[in-house]
């Protein structure tokens, strides 16, 4: 009796997880068909970023700066005559959570899907996006691969960015440290866990050998690493005249905050991902002298647009934006301009306006879109002085 | 030279933090024989509760950490309550798999409170000296948290072989029903050792926050398993293993990043644990117990 | 005879139901059906079916705790990715080669590991793990961090079908075997079976080797079928992701294994919806589910016809004395 009491109620447990599949699909269904209904009246987009898993910090800051960006367009009167209605989605920082996110925002009607952050999990919802014929706008993803096709080289239709390429910021760095600050000798200690680091230390390289400088090392770091005093203290004995550090800000600020402790004075640059106001409170007003990083704008910058949206963003989040923020805001603005200017929410006539956007006026600066749907905008290097964003040099691509 | 015994240096300050996280983890692993992988959560918990009392209340640094590990032993003692002491009596990867639960749990309620994104330890907690000598940079913080990681270890020593409770762990940690007919309350003892373990890695939260100047959800998450491998390499359960293993994982990092490539820097610091391994299978202070049969 | 002859029938029984499933899926994704997004789940599930199953034979039956399959997964994954992608290959040579990669890498890391006992191996599969993982990293030919992107979709329905079947059929055929009676032994009491003769290094071995080939093989499918690579999808969450598969389904328990990765599957794409709060209730419902049912939902049985007719039978007695 008691053997087969214990069976039943395994048999009821396996039986209960089943009806909790079934459920979970079901209720997957039945949300699809709930806004089919509300189609005629909302523009349903998918906001399919991490919000966990490795870079979840990534992923929510571009969120709130894309749903900053929406409330705002809704609060004027919305687009087209029509409220947009932004699906979140969380793809675990993974790229098949990422197709799989971007199939179930299919499902929900979207005319277009806004992240998600890092190139590898763009890559993963690239098909979806592709055999629906439903455009991507990235935020941040910036291997050059994500547009464009390698092994074709074709552009891959549905598939947009608002970032710099990797090749980009390199090359911009390299000639930088090359003609301005007379760099001979280049390190190069990049975020080897990412393809951006990874990506961006290769331009660099390539350009700076044929400025004629020498990279006298190459070290890297991972992600959350917080402890760089093994490498630099090797760095430190070779006496470079500039280190490149192609990483994000929550490595990059305690790495320059500890080669200053020590006693390393080279200068050093880095990318976009170093836009943070976290740079200048972990690091410190004065270890941040002598470092430069390209960017599309400073978040200090006195420009009203910039200003407007750092206000607004501290507002409602009661935190300052980072880089991710501005291009989640941005994503959104350029689709928006998209929609206005396709003059109806479809995501087919939608691409092709995103097509031809030129001359956008963004926060990370005045854009157009090239036949490679990459932006091509302005880049800034901007140096640290006390603390104090500096524009130091400004290249027009 | 001078380069030599700068990475010396960077090593054990390193291991240091490492040494502070592996005590707790090997404290738990010795009475319960489980693998706590939360650990690394709580020591997160810690430096949050650290970067608030310091933020919002404005305590000194010494008042943060013991906050710290005051709320930290709590937390301790009510996730063992909660989780880990219904899957007592059933299999060891039961108990591992809810620990992985807790984990996640920790991780994303504090992603949900909190959000994701890192906050900023004030500096003015801990002002930085940088001592020069000969050329040799040392800062007060890297004579603080190596000094603490030996205090308390030795502390964590003087508990387990000279206090009553200290014995009462070791009889538990030998023979749990044993120990409850010699009149001894396992719940009690494992509740305190979960206390204790807890405390730690919030002392070593609020320490890695001090270090790096940053905290985040999912900061435990790698230090927890670089700790756990040192823990594993001094033999875990065994407290003067942890400290050295943790050492030694410091410096091992260190020496690899410094004189081979920092791009392999994990793979030459598993490598080597599995080598210790396989050459001493319960790690280098562990003892080889017959098996019984 | 006739025992011969019931076999045959329930041979042929479990034939027909596995082809009326297949053609059913395959009616329905033809059809349109099943959608693009219910398509994607059926494929993690599938291959989420063939790393549990595989990591059970390690864990569940041999009683050897990896925590490494990640890693193999990986191996499998690049193997049939430079051969299918950059050499030009059929998939099925990448397919083989997938297993054979991660075959391989099982004998080299086994042997010397699995002499090792409880949290000392799971430490050092563990470290196993990390170290493919760090070592892919360091390859410029598979682009390192940045992995390989754009990979042709040729993992199809019939191919995950297959590939789930095959797997849980070499599975539970290798423990019903004498080779299996040998492996669980060394589960229950290693000593006791060393010392009736059994080598238990060579079973643990084989076992660890036939669930590492396996997982080469999920790593295959997955490649080809998610678009990109990536050494950082491998680490070492990931194996615990598995292993919560295999310890939720119950350790030694086949369907167990399956059931667990129908769920999880099933469970993450329904938080799916709840972005802000998936991660936490994922978590509360694993320990829930581990504190009252701390041996998995099948514990170590298995669902067979038997169960279904006993629990069917049981059904019918009740209905009689009422």
């Amino acid at each position: 009796m008691k053997r087969n009491g214990r069976k039943k109620i395994a048999a009821f447990i396996i039986m209960v997880f089943m009806l909790a599949i079934v459920a979970g699909c079901g209720g997957e269904t039945k949300d699809t068909g709930d806004n089919a209904g509300d189609k005629a009246e909302k523009i349903n987009v998918g906001v399919n970023v991490e919000l966990s898993g490795g870079v979840a910090s990534y992923g929510s800051n571009a969120r709130d700066g894309a749903i900053l960006a929406i409330e705002q367009a809704n609060a004027d009167g919305g687009v087209l005559g029509m409220q947009i209605n932004p699906i979140e989605r969380d793809c675990k920082s993974v790229a098949d959570e990422a197709m799989s996110v971007s199939a179930a925002l299919v499902g929900e009607k979207i005319v277009a899907q806004i992240g998600p952050l890092t190139s590898g999990n763009v890559a993963g919802s690239t098909p979806v996006m592709m055999d629906n014929k439903i455009p991507l706008i990235a935020p941040a993803a910036t291997a050059a691969n994500v547009t464009v096709d390698d092994k074709t080289g074709a552009t891959r239709d549905y598939i947009f960015r608002v970032c710099f390429i990797d090749p980009f910021q390199g090359t911009l760095m390299a000639q930088f440290a090359a003609d301005n600050l007379q760099a001979k000798s280049a390190v190069i200690y990049c975020d080897n866990s990412s393809d951006y680091g990874k990506g961006l230390a290769e331009y660099f390289e390539k350009t700076f050998i044929e400025k004629g400088g020498k990279i006298v090392a190459k070290e890297g770091f991972v992600k959350d690493d917080r402890d760089f005093r093994a490498a630099l203290t090797k760095i430190k004995g070779l006496n470079p005249d500039f280190i490149y550090v192609p990483g994000y800000y929550q490595e990059v600020a305690p790495l320059i905050k500890q080669a200053r402790e020590l006693g390393i004075t080279a200068p050093i640059g880095g990318p976009d991902g170093w836009d943070s106001p976290d740079m200048v409170s972990v690091a410190g007003n004065e270890a941040l002298n002598n470092t430069y990083f390209t960017n599309h704008y400073s978040s200090q910058d006195q420009d009203p647009n910039v200003v407007k949206f750092v206000e607004a963003y501290k507002a409602k989040y009661n935190k300052d934006p980072d880089a991710f923020a501005a291009l989640g805001y941005d994503a959104v603005q350029i689709m928006i301009q998209g929609l206005k200017d396709a003059g109806e929410a479809d995501s087919v006539k939608l691409t092709e306006a995103l097509e031809n956007i030129t001359d956008f006026q963004g926060i990370t600066g005045k854009m157009s879109i090239d036949e490679q749907h990459n932006p091509v905008k302005a880049g800034v290097v901007i140096e640290f002085k006390d603390g104090k964003q500096v524009m130091n040099t400004r290249i027009q691509p | 030279m001078l380069e030599f015994t700068q990475q010396i240096v960077n090593g054990l300050s390193l291991g240091a933090i490492y040494a502070l996280i592996a005590l707790g983890y090997t404290m738990v692993y010795g009475i319960i024989k489980l693998i706590n992988f939360a650990h690394g959560d709580i020591m997160m918990v810690g430096a949050f509760v650290g970067y608030f009392s310091l933020t919002l209340l404005g305590t000194n640094i010494m008042v943060a950490m013991v906050t710290a590990m005051i709320a930290c032993a709590v937390l301790g003692v009510i996730i063992e309550k909660v989780a880990y002491r219904p899957l007592r009596n059933s299999t060891r990867i039961a108990a591992l798999i809810t620990a992985i639960g807790v984990s996640l749990f920790l991780e994303y309620i504090t992603i949900f409170l909190l959000g994701p994104s890192q906050k900023v330890f004030p500096e003015s907690a801990f002002p930085i000296k940088a001592y020069d000598l000969a050329g040799l940079s040392v800062l007060n913080k890297d004579i603080f948290v190596v000094v603490s990681a030996v205090v308390l270890m030795l502390i964590l020593q003087y508990i387990i072989k000279w206090t009553k409770t200290g014995k009462a762990m070791r009889a538990v940690s030998l023979d749990q029903e044993a120990a409850v007919l010699m009149g001894i309350s396992v719940d009690k003892t494992i509740s305190i050792t979960f206390a204790i373990g807890s405390a730690l890695a919030a002392a070593a939260g609020v320490m890695y926050g001090v270090y790096y100047s940053t905290v985040n959800p999912l900061m435990g998450i790698i230090p927890g398993l670089k700790a756990f491998v040192a823990a594993v390499l001094g033999g875990i359960g065994i407290i003067p293993g942890a400290m050295v293993g943790g050492f030694l994982m410091g410096l091992l990092e260190t020496m690899v990043s410094g004189y081979g490539s920092s791009l392999y820097r994990d793979a030459v610091a598993f490598g080597v644990l599995i080598l210790i391994l396989l050459i001493k299978p319960t790690g280098l202070f562990g003892k080889d117990t017959g098996e019984k049969v | 005879m006739q025992i011969l002859k019931n076999k045959f029938i329930r041979f042929c029984a479990d034939v027909l139901i596995l082809a009326a499933l297949f053609t059913l899926v395959q009616y329905f994704i033809t059809t349109g059906l099943l959608n693009q997004y219910y398509q994607i789940n059926l494929a993690s599930m599938c291959i989420n079916i063939i790393l549990s199953v595989s990591l059970s034979l390690i864990n569940g039956f041999t009683g050897q705790l990896s925590l490494g399959h990640a890693g193999f997964m990986a191996v499998g994954a690049y193997a049939s990715v430079i051969l299918t992608q950059m050499l030009g290959q059929p998939f099925i040579a990448g397919i083989f080669a997938a297993c054979l990669a991660a075959g391989v890498c099982g004998f080299i890391i086994g042997v010397p590991t699995l002499r090792l006992k409880g949290d000392y191996l799971a430490i050092a599969t563990l470290a196993f793990g990390e170290i493919i993982r760090v070592t892919l990293q360091n390859i410029d030919y598979v682009n390192g961090p940045a992995g390989v992107l754009g990979i042709t979709k040729l993992t199809t329905w019939p191919w995950l079908f297959a590939a789930a079947v095959i797997t849980t059929l070499v599975v539970v055929n290798l423990i019903n075997s004498s080779y299996g009676r040998a492996i669980i032994s060394v589960r229950e009491d290693e000593v006791a079976s060393e010392l009736m003769g059994i080598n238990t290094t060579k079973y643990k071995v084989i076992a660890f080797v036939i669930g590492a080939m396996f997982a080469g093989l999920a790593g295959a499918m997955y490649a080809h079928f998610f678009y990109i690579i990536k050494p950082e999808t491998f680490n070492f969450l990931k194996s615990f992701d598995i292993l919560v598969m295999v310890v939720l389904g119950g350790l030694g328990s086949t369907s167990g294994a399956i059931i667990a990765a129908i769920f999880i599957t099933a469970l993450t794409a329904a938080l799916q919806s709840f972005p802000a709060i998936r991660m936490i209730l994922y978590a509360l419902i694993l320990i829930i589910v581990m504190i009252y049912r701390p041996q998995g939902l099948m514990g170590n049985k298995e669902l067979s016809r038997q169960t279904f007719g006993r629990i069917w039978s049981g059904r019918k007695n009740e209905h009689n004395r009422n």
